[in-house]
């Protein structure tokens, strides 16, 4: 008899904790799927709105390196895909990289594309820039870096003008030794930063290497 | 903590009453920031600027409100085993959604403000509110505790920001427009044409410099007012037993 009772509430114990297992676990999901739910409408009614909002970001980047007026496509639907090795490591980066084109009428007239200098002072240092058909640079602008404030963050066009050094420079055909592609430091024609000279020669030499890319690569690019 | 939950579990008279302590130890006596001592990472990362600052506040504040609201709405449906999963998934939305709609609406800000904006949801800030607070008490009650524990943090984070921003930048209220729009344009104020600014206070070092300082600045004026209120009663200050230690070590040590 009391044996018959003990395993009764033992039965009674596992249905018991079953149950509320069964229980909890139904409302977790529960909860979770409500939480899924606010996510999905939420990501829904911002996602056309944040893609609208990275594009203007872009092009508004765009018009400061490369003058509206000496295009009329539109160059965000105008891209080539650089998967090349060896074209990738001119342009410093690992992963693929996007060539916007600019034409006027259908004929050249400038490619913007990310060009990655990995030996900052701290980390990759992103630019964006712009090179015209005739292998002068249009424009150079930082996207993102982790320079020092205060030292090396001088290459924000917002905190210096340097950057806009590069305006209009261009490189001796094929000499990747152009003398004129340093600090003045090394004998070259751009300024250096008090406190910090790594920063632009980064910069400089990463500009370079994308620049001789341009002009190997000539015509193909806009094909 | 266990000051901030006999405080917490005292009867207040009227729900105007318990508002105002709410509100008293949000702002202040438990402020999550300055005494508490929750969120630091954020807080000490972003504050290299008023707007920044108030941003970030911004976002924890409806942060702190939506999760506090939500959680005490389903306090008596939620057993004791599951309530950190749901609070988390509840915390988690709440931040994902505010990351969205910032991505969507202040986009260049979302940029600059970059992963703090989805590392709201570790600032334990909101989970400790949410376990500590809004699970145990009614709507209203958790809904004013998220306000005003989420402008106390906003508060310091602005402080931080302006203190920072003027010392390291000569400045205040610089990139206004990324947060009200193009009204802002015109808001930064430059207290000298001339000022190099002192790149310690913008740098990590000049963050935590400066939340010590706030953090002194707090005690000291604690400590003076309790002083001052123990000398109205006519009681010796050796033998009162200060509510923290800290303030505890500021009393002895003063003259």
């Amino acid at each position: 008899m009391t044996k018959h009772t003990a395993s009764h509430s033992k039965n009674t114990f596992k249905s018991h904790l079953l149950n509320h297992m069964f229980g909890s676990a139904y409302k977790l999901s529960l909860f979770i799927f409500v939480c899924i739910i606010l996510l999905l409408t939420t990501y829904h009614f911002t996602a056309p709105k944040i893609a609208h909002e990275q594009r203007e970001a872009m092009l508004k980047t765009f018009h400061q390196i490369l003058p509206p007026p000496l295009y009329n496509n539109i160059p965000l639907e105008d891209t080539l895909i650089i998967l090349d090795p060896t074209q990738l490591e001119q342009l410093g980066s690992e992963a693929p990289v996007t060539v916007y084109r600019a034409r006027k009428d259908n004929q050249p007239a400038g490619l913007i594309f990310q060009v990655e200098a990995r030996n900052g002072y701290s980390g990759h240092i992103s630019l964006l820039m712009a090179v015209l058909p005739n292998g002068h640079i249009s424009g150079v602008r930082v996207l993102t870096h982790r320079e020092t404030p205060g030292l090396g963050d001088k290459i924000e066009a917002q905190k210096s003008d340097w950057i806009l050094s590069f305006n209009g420079r261009t490189i001796q055909a094929n000499n990747p030794n152009d003398p004129r592609w340093a600090v003045k430091k090394d004998g070259g024609e751009f300024d250096q930063f008090t406190g910090a000279t790594i920063t632009p020669r980064a910069v400089i030499a990463a500009v370079k290497k994308a620049l001789l890319f341009v002009q190997q690569s000539g015509e193909s690019l806009y094909e | 903590m266990s000051n901030t939950n006999s405080a917490e579990s005292t009867p207040a008279p009227t729900r105007w009453q318990a508002y105002k302590h709410i509100m008293d130890n949000g702002l202040w006596k438990n402020n999550q920031a300055l005494v508490a001592l929750l969120g630091l990472c954020p807080l000490l990362a972003v504050t290299n600027n008023v707007v920044n600052g108030l941003s970030l506040g911004l976002a924890t504040l409806a942060v702190l409100l939506i999760s506090n609201g939500l959680i005490s709405l389903i306090r008596n449906h939620v057993s004791s085993d599951i309530r950190i999963p749901v609070f988390v998934a509840i915390i988690a939305t709440a931040v994902t959604m505010i990351d969205l709609l910032m991505n969507a609406y202040l986009h260049t800000l979302h940029g600059i403000l970059g992963i703090f904006i989805p590392l709201i949801v570790t600032n334990c800030a909101i989970l400790g509110r949410a376990e500590a607070y809004a699970s145990k008490n009614t709507l209203d009650k958790a809904l004013v505790d998220g306000f005003f524990m989420g402008l106390g943090f906003l508060f310091v984070l602005v402080l931080l920001g302006a203190l920072r921003e003027m010392i390291g930048n000569g400045t205040l209220f610089e990139h206004a427009h990324l947060l009200f729009g193009d009204i802002a344009q015109n808001w930064t104020i430059h207290f000298s044409d001339n000022y190099q600014g002192v790149l310690l206070a913008v740098l990590p070092p000049g963050a935590f410099i400066g939340l010590g300082l706030l953090i002194a600045l707090k005690n000291v004026y604690d400590a003076k007012k309790t002083r001052n209120h123990n000398n109205a009663l006519g009681i010796p200050i050796a033998i009162t037993t200060p509510s923290t230690p800290n303030s505890n070590q500021t009393v002895s040590n003063s003259p």
